[in-house]
Formats: C-alpha cells, structure tokens, sequence
C-alpha cells in the first residue's frame, strides 16, 4: 500500500512535538534552571510556531546544497585570482573589519543559541534554536574560508582571533555578545534573534553584501548571501519569539519592551561600524548608510512595530534619536579611523574629491556644513606631509565601548558626555540610550572588560604604544594610512603588470 | 499608510522565476534592483504561489526551495504545501 506523502504542516507537528517528557527522577525547574528567573511567565509551550515548519530533516538537506555552492563559487574566485578583480584594495579593509569585529560574534552566537536551544523546556524553540546554532557556526567557517584567500596577499588578518579578544575598537562587537551571551535564555533571543536579527541584521548584510558585488568580491557576497537566507529564518525566530512572549503573559511586556529598548540602541551603536564601511569604505558604493537606515529601519521597522503595537510593545526608546544621528555617525567614525589608524589592524584614507561630493549629496544636511571642511583640513595637512594622527588613549562609553566621539542630538558641535556614579566611582557613556542601559543593571556593567583602561591597568602587553600593538598581534604594515603602504604598492603592482600586459 | 510585506531574493536564474511569479501574482509589487539582489515590496502583503513558480520554471517547485534564493524578508510568514505568504493582515 502507497503511503501519502505528509504535507508540510503534518510534517513540522510530527517532528517538532511529543520529541521529550516529563522528568520524574529529576525536577523539571532542575533540569530547565534557567527559563524562570527572568521573570518571563510561559503558560503553553506548544504554541510556538516555526512559519518556515523547517524540520531538521529538511534544514540538512537545504545547508547541505547551500554549502556546494558556495564552494564552489570560492574555488573558482581562488582558481581565477579574484582578489585581482576586485574595484580597489581599499576595498579589503572591509573584509578585515569584517573577520575581526563580525565573524568572531557569529561564533559567540553560535554558542548563545546552543546554550538556548539546550535551555528552554519547549520542544519548538529548542529546535529553532539548535538549527540557528549550527547556521551561526557555518557562518563563521565560511567566512574564515573565503577570507583565508586575502590573507595569502594583504595584511591584517592573519591574527584575527587574537585581535578580536584584545584590540580597543574590536571590543565594541565583543562587549555587545558578552552581554548578550550572559543575559537569560529569554534576553538573549529577544536581544539576538529580535532586535539584532530582525530589526537590524539586514542592515549589516544586505546593502553590505550587494557592496561586495558591486566591488568585484565574488566569493564575498556569496557567503553573505548564503548566510543571509539563514538569517531570513532567524528574522523569523526573532519575530516569533516577541509574538510568542506577548501571547503567553501580560506581565511579559514591561520586561520585553525594556529589552527591546536595550538592545536596539546597543545594536545601533555596533552598526555604526557598518555606516563607515558603507559610506567610506566601499571604494564604488551601492546606498548610504542614512539611505539603508531609511529603508531597513524607518520603513521597515516602523511596519514591523505597527504590527506590535496589538500586543503594546512600542518603538524602541531613543528610535528619534538614532535617526537623526544617521546623519552623522558615519562622517564621525570614520574621522575617528582616520586619526586612530596607526594604532589600528587596518588602513584609513580620505575620501577622494568625487567622494566627498558623492557625501555631500547623500548627506545635504550636514556634510558640508560639519565635516568636509574638517576632512579638506586633513588633506591639506596630508600634501604637506603631516598626516594627521592623534596620540593619546581615548576616554570610552562604558557600555557600548566606542570612543567618546558621538555629538549630541541636537548640537553636532559639541561631543554628548553623560556621567553616572556608582559605589562611589564614576561611569562615562556617549548618549542617553548608554547611560540607561548601565543604570537598569549597573551590578553588570562594572565588571566590563574596558580595553582602555586595561591598557593603563597594565593589563596589554605592556606600557608604551609598541608593546600594546605587540600584545594585539599587529603586524608592522597593518596599520596606517592606505596612501603608501604595503597593500597599496602590491595593487598598484598588479594594475602595472596588467596595463603593461595588455599594452605588449 | 500601507504596510509593506516585502522579499529580498538572490539577483540569479534560480531566483528568477520565483520573482516573475511574484509580479504576476501581486500587481502592486514594486522592485528595487540591487547589485547581487533584489527587494519586492507589496502593500500589506505579498504572495507566492507554488503553481505559478512552476509555470514559470516548467518544472515542479517545493515551497521550501524558497530557502536556497532568499535574502530577507519583511511580514508575518505563513508557509504550507502551496503557497508562501508574507503579510501584515490579521
């Protein structure tokens, strides 16, 4: 007898419930101790939902091909000599941003989600989130992979692990996953699944990725976009997680609306790295990151919390506030980068003249009004021979540990400081979203890892700029202006060699 | 103001199909073209059916193969055997 082949909804009920049991020998709460203390209260587990009804039979089969092409592409860009393709060298910076300040954290994800999926007592999420686990891992493996072609011809990336752990900037995507990865089960899915996936991952991947293809980078955009259609399912845990929180409990949404203003505002801070590779480090550009920010968060969030607003979650706190900072924090990062790149793992440059009009159009606000006179100034200095560089240690926000660089909201000529005591020792922050955030759980943040102040604790290696930059693992050429340095003389040789070529 | 339901699919031939069915199927669908991919936007929701993807293919399609040309998406999912929906309705 033929048996009928089971439609997909029969299918996601048979292999996602009935999977455990009731504990006897063991309690449950000892089994599951950490789905409780958060305060979130679950009546009914079984009314978690996976739209997607993605069951693991078919996730093996749909990563598995994921997979075979994705080598495939990074075989050929290898076989091909792609890194000779791409727009410019500038372009690699990107990448080394990238695999020391990103792809570390899709590890940290990867352990968060396992944590998770072992941690909460309903059978769904547990396999929503052990699925997610293994994507995350796969995400940092393909990254490694297709980055590992670059290593062999620019420097600094070889040391990127190392880096990630120890170098000052690179301790703002780490400081914002430990502080995910040591919240609850629940906080760290609405913190990663929700308001980083959701309302903010396709920020990072999508205009960043479709930046990749447009400079050349085959085998980088296919990665992106391999991990993209992964995040497309996590975008769909995030939602289903907020949904599923707001259903069981009515004492679930002060909790929840806290978190969402927590994590959106430490998500917006970490994304200013990526409104600097956007803006300038992109050598061809696709959008700016105030365009991206318009259509990902303005349009697409506001739909998103719309739809909410049923279950009365609102808009995250400060959503005003990082809007209007879009029309800066790109221009004032990267400036940052600029004065700080002899004591960074990458090279900073100023923007070309046609650059600088690219800005001013994308930014008619502000651009030429604050920052190209500031930027002309540096280029003036460069012709003259007197790179700028600052030499000193910088004062950082103790929550999301960027420099005290940000303006605040309403005067873009004066630098926001806010100030909070504790026990009797002062706490400095960038913005009021910071300054909110190590208030709610000051106990927490008092025992961040400041690279700073490590540094002048005696904790890096030793006392002088070159011992820091030892202990960071930088090689002698990763740093810098990109004008003159090692990475730019080898693209130069190339483009030489094939004029040349070309020429015969 | 309408909310948007909206898809970000590879810009390749694989997703090719399930993008021409999606502009049949939704005649209000708007397209932004970006390198490597491309985002559909439809007021309030957007819908994929299973037989106009194959129509177009001219070979049968899971739902599910959706997974290997996705990018984003934006809408409260619903997926079964045959179609695919991304909307803000309740």
């Amino acid at each position: 007898m033929a048996v009928k082949k089971m439609g997909l909804k029969q299918k996601y009920a048979h292999l996602t419930r009935g999977l455990d049991w009731e504990t006897t020998y063991e309690k449950m709460d000892d089994v599951f101790p950490y789905d409780k203390f958060e305060g979130i209260k679950i009546t009914d587990w079984s009314k978690w939902e996976d739209p997607f009804r993605l069951t693991m039979d078919s996730y093996w089969k749909f990563q598995a091909e994921k997979e075979r092409k994705l080598y495939a592409v990074i075989d050929a860009f290898a076989q091909n000599n792609g890194q000779t393709n791409i727009s410019d060298a500038r372009y690699v910076n990107v990448l080394k941003l990238f695999l020391t300040g990103i792809s570390p954290e899709e590890y940290q994800a990867h352990r968060g989600f396992a944590f998770t999926g072992r941690h909460l007592r309903g059978v769904g999420p547990r396999v929503a989130c052990q699925q997610q686990s293994l994507d995350e891992l796969r995400h940092f493996q393909t990254q490694c992979h297709t980055i590992s072609h670059f290593n062999k011809f620019f420097n600094g990336l070889s040391e990127f692990r190392t880096m990630h752990d120890r170098v000052f900037y690179l301790s703002v995507p780490k400081s914002f996953f430990d502080d995910a990865r040591t919240s609850g089960p629940f906080e760290f899915m609405v913190a990663i699944g929700f308001a980083f996936e959701y309302v903010l991952t396709n920020l990072l991947f999508v205009p960043f990725m479709s930046g990749a293809a447009y400079n050349g980078d085959m085998s980088t955009v296919t990665f992106g976009f391999s991990a993209q259609s992964d995040e497309s399912r996590h975008m769909t845990l995030g939602i289903e997680v907020i949904k599923f929180l707001l259903e069981q409990h009515p004492d679930n949404l002060p909790i929840v609306q806290e978190w969402v203003d927590k994590w959106f505002w430490r998500g917006f801070r970490l994304l200013g790295l990526v409104s600097m590779m956007m803006d300038y480090m992109l050598p061809k550009k696709v959008m700016s990151w105030k365009e991206a920010w318009e259509i990902y968060f303005v349009e697409a969030g506001g739909t998103l919390f719309k739809d909410l607003e049923r279950y009365g979650l609102k808009m995250p706190k400060y959503h005003e506030q990082a809007t209007e900072a879009c029309e800066h924090i790109s221009h004032q990062l990267w400036g940052l980068l600029y004065q700080l790149s002899h004591v960074a793992g990458l090279h900073a440059w100023m923007p070309s003249d046609e650059d600088m009009d690219w800005l001013s159009e994308k930014y008619p606000n502000t651009f030429d009004k604050y920052y190209r006179p500031r930027f002309e100034l540096w280029k003036q200095q460069e012709a003259e021979g007197k790179r700028f560089y600052f030499n000193g240690l910088l004062q950082l926000c103790h929550t999301c540990q960027l420099p005290m660089t940000f303006t605040e909201p309403d005067d873009p000529t004066t630098t926001c400081f806010r100030e909070s005591e504790y026990e009797g020792q002062h706490f400095h922050f960038c913005s009021d979203g910071c300054k909110d955030i190590f208030d709610r759980e000051p106990e927490k943040y008092i025992s961040s890892w400041l690279p700073i102040q490590q540094i002048f604790q005696g904790n890096c290696g030793g006392p002088t700029v070159p011992d820091v930059l030892k202990w960071y693992m930088f090689g002698p050429n990763d740093g810098a202006e990109y004008v003159g340095s090692e990475d730019h003389k080898l693209w130069e040789s190339w483009k030489n060699t094939t004029t040349k070529e070309a020429a015969e | 103001m309408a909310q948007i339901a909206s898809i970000t699919l590879y810009q390749n031939d694989e997703a090719r199909p399930v993008m021409e069915a999606i502009l049949q199927d939704n005649p209000t669908a708007r397209v932004l073209n970006m390198p490597g991919a491309v985002k559909i936007d439809v007021d309030d929701e957007l819908v994929i059916n299973r037989a106009t993807v194959e129509e177009k293919l001219g070979s049968e399609w899971d739902c599910q193969q959706i997974h290997m040309v996705l990018i984003s998406m934006a809408g409260n999912l619903d997926e079964d055997d045959d179609r695919i929906t991304l909307s803000w309705k309740h």
